[in-house]
């Protein structure tokens, strides 16, 4: 455990000194503040709008940001160190490949997170002094712990990636193409499934197949509790058989948990 | 009867198709510092890398410290085993200080402790200056005497070494073998890894020569130049005109070592050394003489290109058949 925290605690420092934690903060923070008090701007008002509009914008931006910050910030955590000679080092170490993944897991999953909460808490904190509604925070908590769950699994995810390849180039190359199918090529093809086959998918089947994104998971949970006006695309008809929301998250953790071993298992298999 | 600190019993390890290493039998003892010598490919690295447990051997047997690196008993070993890869670029980012106290965090020191330990350290390795800067700015010496600080860290009682020397000055050089003669006496083992010859002659007990996979030769410096038979070269000289070449030329006992490519040069067969120095010393006309045993890199140029030898003699018999 103690070498674990260890590791934990220099890539937490690191994502401390490459300003990480500061930049993914603030985006968050500029990106929240700004659709809580603009977002109904396009119907022509300035001020804070309804609740669940400004969390079903907050959701569909987060949706793109979130997975592609946590793949920036850990494609290169092993490949990174296994060019520069460090790995092969470390593992002579008595230090367990599982202690290392895990290790950073916690490292770069802590960075994401209390990015994660600073950033959006802030605009909860802002909308709950306009509002001075406590629904606000529930629906920010779920917001919030969803979010965090989907940056912990696509820093898994860029495990894999980074356990899969030899070339730091190849890896930044695979994470943007794996961010380019779940964040956006996945929903596009359930919508032609959708449109194109008709009768193809049922409702039940759809949900079903949103469960193989993280993603679709996280827009599920946040967008399933809002008025279905708000919503639209594949989505809204994925709402209307709604799974209960400890379904949804037990699926987030999945989304975590299965990367985290499969990338365990890639590590203890692969050579060096 | 002391076991082995390291033992390899055909111990092989083959990629794929290709054999890296193929059986391999030797032992380590404890205060005992081998050296390893063979070209890029020879399986020095792969050795290492059995030997530390972080590969498994194919075939064979690796025994270190009684247990098997690469078992989870092993576990508790790791940290008196000491590492010096032979490419490693440390944390650019971080402060040379930083890196060690990582370093001597994960082998086990508290986290007090650590930073103690780290610029004991880098003090022994001579860069406590530069401690505070980030390594980024290091040059490519003070980055192995980083990586050598931290090979040291827990006082190791096994030391693998990939090229430590390259990259520093004469100095550092000196310092790191001073340093090498230190462990050794206080009964750590040591596997220098090298193709930079001169100079490491006298900090090593044994040797071992590899090449593509294969050993060599192994032995203590004397038993493989014996192995390897190379003459002593025995240079007389003589201040008076005309040199001592006659009185050699005509010397029954001499004559028949004088080199043909170099007149006033004796190329002796060890055993003979000393009875041709006596002769040489009965000769008026010797001013001074100098005698040149085979260094370590003439038995090992002497060793490979042996092996390049049987290696297309085979080829031959092979395209004969």
């Amino acid at each position: 455990m103690k070498q674990i925290l260890t590791v934990a605690n220099k890539e937490f420092y690191d994502g401390l000194r490459n300003r990480w934690l500061v930049s993914i903060t603030l985006i968050f923070a500029l990106l929240s503040v700004g659709l809580t008090y603009f977002g109904a701007a396009a119907s022509g008002a300035v001020g804070v709008t309804s609740l669940s509009t400004t969390v079903a914008s907050l959701a569909s931006l987060a949706v793109f940001l979130i997975p592609l910050i946590a793949l920036l910030l850990s494609y290169d955590s092993f490949v990174g160190e296994q060019e520069s000679g460090t790995l092969l080092l470390l593992l002579t170490y008595p230090l367990s490949k599982s202690q290392l993944l895990l290790g950073k897991f916690i490292g770069q999953g802590g960075i994401i997170a209390l990015a994660t909460l600073l950033g959006f808490g802030a605009s909860a904190l802002l909308l709950y002094f306009q509002l001075g509604n406590t629904d606000i925070f529930r629906a920010f908590g779920l917001f919030i712990i969803s979010a965090i769950l989907l940056g912990l699994s696509f820093t898994a995810i860029s495990y894999i990636i980074s356990l899969s390849v030899s070339e730091k180039s190849k890896a930044a190359g695979f994470a943007l193409i794996t961010w380019f199918l779940f964040a956006l090529a996945f929903d596009l093809a359930l919508l032609a499934l959708l449109v194109g086959v008709e009768g193809g998918v049922t409702q039940q089947g759809l949900t079903q197949l949103m469960m193989l994104n993280p993603t679709d998971i996280f827009r599920l949970v946040n967008l399933s509790g809002l008025d279905s006006s708000d919503v639209n695309g594949a989505l809204g008809v994925a709402i209307n058989a709604s799974l209960s929301q400890f379904q949804l998250f037990s699926a987030l953790v999945a989304w975590v948990v299965l990367p985290l071993s499969i990338a365990i298992f890639i590590f203890k298999k692969k050579k060096l | 009867m002391n076991t082995p600190l390291v033992s390899l019993v055909e111990a092989g390890k083959t990629y794929g198709q290709l054999d890296v290493l193929s059986s391999m039998t030797m032992s380590l003892n404890e205060g005992e510092v081998l050296g390893l010598f063979g070209h890029n490919g020879a399986g020095k690295t792969t050795m290492m890398k059995l030997i530390l447990g972080v590969i498994s051997p194919s075939k064979g047997r690796v025994t270190v410290m009684g247990m098997a690196p690469d078992s989870k008993e092993a576990w508790h070993c790791r940290s008196k085993v000491g590492y010096l890869p032979e490419n490693v670029s440390f944390y650019e980012q971080l402060t040379g200080l930083e890196v060690l106290t990582y370093f001597t965090k994960l082998k086990g020191f508290s986290n007090g402790q650590a930073k103690k330990q780290a610029i004991d350290l880098l003090e022994q390795v001579g860069i406590t200056y530069a401690m505070k800067r980030q390594v980024k700015t290091y040059s490519k010496g003070m980055r192995q005497r980083l990586g050598l600080a931290q090979a040291f860290i827990g006082e190791p009682k096994l030391l693998l070494l990939d090229e430590p020397t390259v990259g520093l000055d004469p100095i550092a050089t000196r310092d790191f073998y001073k340093t090498v003669d230190q462990l050794k006496s206080n009964g750590s083992s040591v596997i220098l890894c090298s193709h930079v010859l001169p100079g490491v002659e006298q900090h090593i007990d044994r040797a071992m020569i590899l090449s593509s996979g294969k050993l060599l030769a192994m032995g203590t410096l004397s038993e493989l130049r014996a192995q390897a038979a190379l003459p002593v070269v025995i240079k007389p000289i003589s201040f008076k005109k005309g040199g001592l070449n006659d009185a050699v030329a005509q010397d029954a006992k001499l004559k028949h070592f004088v080199s043909g490519s170099c007149q006033n040069t004796l190329m002796v067969p060890e055993q003979e050394k000393l009875a041709v120095l006596k002769q040489l010393l009965s000769l008026e006309e010797l001013d001074d003489v100098h005698v040149e045993s085979a260094n370590l890199e003439q038995v090992y140029q002497h060793f490979l290109e042996k092996h390049e030898l049987d290696f297309q003699q085979k080829i031959q018999e092979g395209q004969g058949s």
